[in-house]
């Protein structure tokens, strides 16, 4: 890592791992949407619950990946930041 | 405590080869599920009782999810994945009693994602044969190399969902250990370890078992 000093490459690892997590807006509003979207359809077909509730877990997980992408980016950069510090 | 989120300690090298907390932890589990399997499984007689009932409800229950999710006739899958299910939960638990969660090692989750991509594929290839490979290039041509990189995504997906949901869970107990080590982190843990492993040992298996299943029809 040349031409930069520790400390600027710190703390853009920083700014960039903080700046990544704003992926999580995404899956949070997702989740919410597919579980509220789960109570309507519990209310309507009570005697559904345990087909619903799979369908929903197995939703959310799939809308939870961009999320988790997002983390995974803000991991490896506090890793830079270990490792430059 | 430290909040370590660079990954697992080494504990020591083996010939050159580093051994982490994760291969402890896996040894952990198999030595655990294979003195469990033998003393459980002894002494099964014609009528069970006590111990027996109890085993033989988990078999069927892991029978009846599979023939629920792949339906009857691939009932033959049911014995992978109720190792995977019992090794999962075992892994994504652990930090209930203390030790760091194999899976959460971006190791551990690869290999089993990379099980279920040879599965994928293997057992497409061996149910419809040629067709199997022709299915990539629908609905025409042009569409190969997006069909090949929602392939080699599946795998990926798998693995970094499983990995940085029990990783998250155990920097985000590192931290709180670190604020206050005292009553907060017992609830938490409730949630992180238990009920995050609980839920991504069911998404790992059944995305596992669609994935599989989509492949053979």
């Amino acid at each position: 890592m040349t031409g930069f000093d520790a400390f600027f490459i710190a703390g853009m690892a920083a700014l960039g791992a903080g700046m990544a997590m704003i992926g999580g807006l995404g899956p949070g509003i997702g989740q919410g949407y597919a579980a509220g979207k789960a109570v309507e359809a519990v209310a309507r077909q009570p005697e559904a619950q345990g087909r619903i509730m799979t369908t929903m877990f197995l939703g959310q997980a799939v809308a939870e990946t961009t999320g988790i992408y997002s983390f995974i980016i803000a991991f490896i950069l506090i890793g830079i930041v270990n490792q430059v510090m | 405590m430290e909040v370590r989120i660079t990954g697992p300690k080494t504990a020591f090298e083996l010939l050159g080869i580093p051994i982490t907390e994760t291969i402890i932890n896996t040894w952990i589990i198999m030595i655990v599920l294979i003195v469990g399997a033998y003393l459980l499984t002894r002494n099964f007689k014609r009528f069970p009782s006590g111990t027996q009932n109890t085993i033989e409800m988990m078999v069927e229950g892991v029978n009846g999810f599979t023939a629920f999710i792949m339906g009857e006739k691939r009932m033959g899958f049911a014995p992978y994945f109720g190792t995977l299910i019992i090794y999962l939960f075992l892994a994504n638990t652990m930090g209930l009693l203390g030790f760091r969660p194999p899976t959460a090692d971006i190791n551990t989750t690869a290999a089993l994602a990379t099980l279920t991509f040879i599965a994928i594929h293997y057992y497409g290839i061996r149910a419809k044969g040629w067709h199997y490979l022709k299915g990539f290039t629908e609905p025409f041509i042009l569409f190969l190399p997006m069909n090949i990189i929602g392939e080699i995504a599946k795998p990926f997906s798998l693995a970094f969902r499983l990995f940085g949901n029990i990783a998250g869970g155990v920097i985000i107990m590192g931290i709180i250990y670190s604020l206050m080590p005292v009553g907060i982190p017992a609830p938490l843990h409730i949630y992180f370890d238990l009920f995050a492993g609980l839920i991504q040992t069911f998404v790992f298996t059944v995305l596992s078992m669609v994935f599989i299943q989509m492949a053979m029809d």
